[in-house]
């Protein structure tokens, strides 16, 4: 399933650059260089030939070589510029997801069990706050605080754990609000279960009830959870790094944005892509260590029940 | 017996079992507090959006250069910006873009992936499994990535936001309608209707897509606090509305710059999102509350 999502991914971000206003020839050239060179660049570039013999070329190009192109300002191969950025995006994104499950996953299950209690109500209000919150407001909100008020954490830079701590922060944040309310809903039905009745009728201690019979159960909603919230930590991260001046695949869209260099925008969107697929796959395999039983999970969501996303 | 057969059956029973319905329904959304918070909040927000050149005292590009960066005042409410704009005019300005950010762009969204998914889940087969791979691949890609990289397509603006913002969600709906229309389908007035003739056409639209609305209301109301971030975020890295129009996030990005010593310049407008934002989700899981009677205790 990897692959033809993959292809299909390489085939929307070509659509786009394929459908972006402008010659890019031209673009390159500026605005003084003369028709002929421009129609000489363009018989260079391929762009005269039919679509599907440039999307033909674009997937070789891609797949094969690793080659996506020249940026239009600085005609360096795309690919490096995104390679040598993409580390610090993934650290960003992978620190986020740690902080964000190791916090998040527990705070949701003392939430479900201490239902409606102060604590409870409390958490749940934060959680609403956080998910209301641009990623890059806080980010803004954190240094206002943290850097230039109290001076504890550097403002910019992602080298030192120091300068680490507020944009993990602040990219986690929505995510692990998401990822509590899940955790709290999903252990707040499998707490109404029999079997945990049951366990508790027969004497087992709270805290095996909790952690053996509860969570184990309520596990797979959670880990669906954390799993798409990977895709919102890599998007918070290309909205977050130029806060925090981190020189990562964010930083170069933006700049991309700026200078109108499209193959670097969209060359950046499809390394995260690829970066969220292959992410996507290890939770399906994540699932199957989850529960045993995860064939029967799948019949059983045939039934109606109503759903909302957030992404 | 599920909400969606009892919408369908109240067709004929009379205006007395709609109308209990409905207060049903508003005796549940509006047993949450929260809820009625959320909609004073949102009726608020559409009134300082329609009559903005009323509430505001200044224009929004107003220009005073002798009053640059002025911390609130009693003539500034909200300060002023490098130019020597009205921070508060601005952010009620702004209002205007967000509003209509949020609802056209999720009526892009509903329109064309209810469309996909209704289509989908009713017909299944061949067009099933086209329509749901390619709703994989969108899903494939981070969906603010996504709508980066439809802005960075077709440039700047008001409209080109608003289409980036509402493509990039139409995957969402797909799926969320594709599944509501799958369980109404094998429902027995679906039959019933199949055997006294009805095109399908007629059942699609006259039965099943009647029945699937609450969920993608649902969506749609926490889709448009989606919208109003989205956009923000656009505007934030520069693909949205460009200056001097006023937008929240566009004026985080401008205030940016002078966060060490004039904060309040990135302060309100971000307010202004969160007090939005939260409004939204507080009448969007009420509404959830209420439309699904599964989770009625």
């Amino acid at each position: 399933m990897l692959i033809p999502v993959l292809v299909g991914v390489a085939f929307v971000i070509f659509l786009l650059l394929y459908l972006t206003p402008g010659d890019p020839a031209r673009i390159i050239l500026g605005t003084q260089a003369t028709p002929e060179t421009v129609r000489a660049l363009r018989t260079e570039m391929g762009l005269d030939d039919p679509f599907v013999a440039q999307f033909g070329r674009y997937l070789y190009n891609v797949f094969l070589r690793g080659d996506l192109g020249r940026t239009y300002v600085t005609r360096a191969p795309v690919t490096r510029e995104i390679m040598a950025a993409f580390p610090q995006t993934l650290k960003l994104a992978f620190w986020s997801i740690l902080l964000l499950t190791v916090v998040g996953v527990p705070v949701g299950i003392i939430s479900a069990i201490k239902q409606y209690s102060l604590l409870d109500n409390t958490v749940m209000l934060l959680a609403m706050i956080a998910t209301a919150m641009p990623v890059f407001w806080l980010g803004l909100l954190l240094i206002l605080f943290f850097s230039v008020h109290l001076g504890w954490f550097p403002s910019s830079g992602f080298d030192t754990p120091m300068s680490m701590v507020l944009p993990c922060v602040a990219v986690a944040m929505p995510s692990m609000a998401v990822v509590v309310r899940m955790t709290r809903s999903s252990m707040l039905e499998v707490i109404k279960q029999d079997y945990i009745k049951m366990a508790r009728a027969k004497g087992q201690k709270e805290s095996v009830i909790i952690r053996r019979h509860a969570l184990l159960n309520a596990l797979i909603p959670i880990i669906t959870i954390i799993g798409l919230q990977f895709g919102v930590a890599l998007g918070g991260a290309v909205l977050t790094e130029s806060v925090f001046s981190i020189h990562g695949v964010g930083r170069l869209m933006v700049d991309g944005i700026k200078m109108r260099d499209y193959p670097l925008v969209q060359g950046g969107v499809m390394y995260t892509a690829f970066a969220f697929s292959v992410v996507n796959l290890f939770v399906d395999i994540l699932y199957a260590y989850a529960d045993p039983r995860i064939k029967a999970q799948y019949r059983r969501a045939g039934r109606r029940k109503m759903v909302t996303i957030r992404k | 017996m599920n909400e969606g057969s009892e919408t369908a059956a109240g067709h004929d029973e009379g205006a007395s079992v709609e109308n209990s319905r409905l207060r049903d329904f508003a005796h549940v959304f509006f047993r949450n507090r929260m809820a009625s918070i959320g909609l004073c909040i949102l009726a608020a927000l559409l009134v300082i959006a329609i009559s903005a050149p009323a509430i505001a005292p200044y224009e929004y590009d107003e220009q005073d250069l002798l009053a640059t960066l002025e911390w609130p005042s009693a003539k500034h409410v909200f300060g002023t910006d490098e130019f020597g704009r009205d921070v508060f005019s601005r952010v009620i300005y702004a209002t205007r873009i967000s509003v209509t950010v949020g609802i056209v762009s999720v009526s892009i969204g509903m329109f064309f992936g209810g469309m996909l998914g209704a289509v989908s889940g009713f017909y299944g087969g061949i067009v099933d499994e086209l329509v749901m791979r390619v709703v994989d691949v969108l899903l494939a890609i981070p969906s603010i990535l996504f709508a980066i990289a439809i802005a960075a397509s077709l440039g700047p603006g008001l409209f080109n936001m608003m289409l980036a913002v509402g493509v990039s969600s139409i995957p969402y709906y797909a799926r969320i309608l594709r599944g509501s229309v799958l369980s109404i389908r094998e429902q027995e007035f679906i039959e019933a209707s199949r055997a006294i003739g009805s095109s399908s056409v007629r059942i699609l639209l006259r039965h099943v897509i009647p029945n699937c609305l609450a969920p993608i209301i649902v969506q749609g109301t926490l889709g448009v606090a989606d919208g109003i971030l989205y956009a923000a975020a656009l505007s934030f890295i520069g693909l949205g509305i460009q200056p001097p129009t006023p937008e929240w996030g566009g004026m985080l990005s401008g205030g940016r710059t002078y966060i060490r010593d004039y904060s309040y310049m990135t302060l309100f407008p971000g307010l202004a999102i969160v007090i939005t934002i939260l409004a939204l989700n507080f009448v969007g899981d009420a509404l959830r509350d209420a439309l699904d009677p599964k989770l009625r205790d």
